[in-house]
């Protein structure tokens, strides 16, 4: 066996049991955790699949960003959850079967390709050379499946509106809030001085190196996310207002932008989301520079989440049934009682 | 030279997963908290700083070799400032675990 191949089994055996503890770990904020190593692991293993975008993609938005995520769920949910009762064996019986079905599945699919497995691959590097990229997942992501990669974004702003919708009716449009301990001679505030600058210019080499090589506009934008997040944690700067004309104008840039490119394609190329021969490349970057802007604020912002109450306010129409001791639980009792 | 330089990279990468494997066993047998973060930052520093330093006589030119102390550093600052957040949160609740 060569190195490279005790790597590998290493690494499966890794990931399998991190992926095992985070199922079976009690602990909320340790499963958070566990998913997060998973997520970092699952990135080294794309890299040995020779799969650098994906890698990327999966450290930056299904590690980081969704971890991000993961935990302030946890942290909110922390008070109901003492008093919660456990899940049924019956329902914890069933989601084990039904994912052990879908897991089979997917496996068995994997299984039975034929050996080579049917591939789009050449054809996709031989018109690759037209569009004037590189790299061939830039090529697929915005010459092929444009139109994936634009309802991708909508779906993105979208997902902003449902988490902003969570606010109570007077809380539309408020600043979202962020536990920060402003400290001026504190350790976070220098760090949130010092690394932004780099990771800004690293933000911009990643979406700008994207047309010839691994990095594009999300990878890009999840770094300036972090970067946000880091100067709204230490206190630096405040969070915007959400009712901000300015911040959902460049929420709004990225798809509208691209969506801009795409119509124009009836009228200088062949139809929508087409570009016209040998302007490909300078209108893709054009559109991925919005994007990466857009992607970086959504998902700070989603990561920040809704305004919540005040605890002076008064509780929204929606919660009056929820008593003040235990919100959280009362208002899953009302909305599944039988649980 | 290039026998001297292979020889440079093996010994200083073996040097840095010593670090990192005494980190690891540090992490999981020290008795509380802050003596693990002292475990920890060896291997973040100490390993990746050996580990980066062999990969240089390795990497593709001036640009690579940049990049690599790049890591390094970025990696230097940020273990350096979570270890103390972690540190001085522990200090405020005033409890070990």
């Amino acid at each position: 066996m060569s190195p490279a191949t005790i790597f590998d089994i290493g690494l499966a055996v890794l990931v399998l049991g991190v992926a095992a503890w985070t199922i079976l770990v009690r602990d909320t904020f340790a499963a958070v955790v566990s998913f997060v190593v998973y997520g970092l692991l699952v990135a080294l293993v794309w890299v040995r699949l020779s799969a650098v975008d994906v890698a990327l993609t999966e450290a930056a938005i299904g590690s980081g960003v969704t971890g991000m995520l993961l935990l302030g769920a946890a942290a909110r949910l922390r008070p109901a959850e003492a008093g919660a009762t456990p899940p049924s064996a019956l329902i914890c019986a069933s989601a084990a079967g039904l994912c052990t079905l879908i897991a089979m599945g997917l496996a068995a699919t994997t299984l039975i390709l034929p050996d080579p497995a049917p591939t789009l691959a050449p054809a996709a590097m031989a018109g690759l050379p037209a569009s004037g990229l590189g790299n061939p997942v830039t090529g697929v992501l915005f010459v092929y499946r444009a139109l994936d990669t634009l309802l991708e974004k909508v779906v993105l702003v979208l997902a902003l509106v449902g988490v902003w919708s969570l606010a109570a009716d007077e809380e539309w449009g408020g600043t979202p809030e962020i536990s920060a301990t402003r400290q001026p001679d504190g350790i976070l505030t220098f760090l949130a001085q010092l690394l932004p600058p780099v990771g800004i210019v690293l933000a911009i080499y990643m979406f700008w190196v994207g047309a010839d090589h691994p990095g594009g506009a999300f990878q890009g934008g999840a770094l300036l996310t972090a970067m946000w997040l880091l100067v709204l944690m230490a206190g630096v700067r405040t969070a915007p207002a959400t009712g901000l004309v300015a911040l959902r104008l460049v929420i709004v840039a990225g798809p509208v932008i691209f969506l801009a490119i795409g119509f124009a394609g009836f009228a200088w190329a062949d139809g929508f989301l087409s570009y016209p021969a040998g302007y490909a490349k300078p209108l893709i970057v054009i559109a991925e520079a919005a994007l990466t802007l857009s992607i970086g604020v959504t998902l700070g912002l989603l990561a920040l989440g809704p305004r919540r109450c005040m605890a002076s306010a008064p509780p929204p129409s929606w919660a009056s049934g929820c008593s003040a001791s235990s919100p959280a639980r009362s208002c899953y009792a009302k909305f599944w009682p039988s649980m | 030279m290039t026998l001297g330089l292979d020889l440079f990279t093996v010994l200083a990468v073996s040097a840095g997963c010593l670090f990192f494997i005494a980190g690891t066993v540090g992490l999981l047998r020290f008795p509380d908290t802050l003596t693990r973060l002292h475990a920890l930052t060896k291997a973040d520093n100490l390993g990746l700083g050996l580990v980066v330093l062999g990969l240089l006589p390795q990497s593709a030119g001036m640009l690579g070799a940049l990049k690599l102390v790049c890591v390094w550093l970025i990696a230097q600052v940020s273990s350096a400032v979570v270890s103390q957040v972690i540190a001085g949160a522990i200090r405020d609740k005033g409890h070990e675990s």
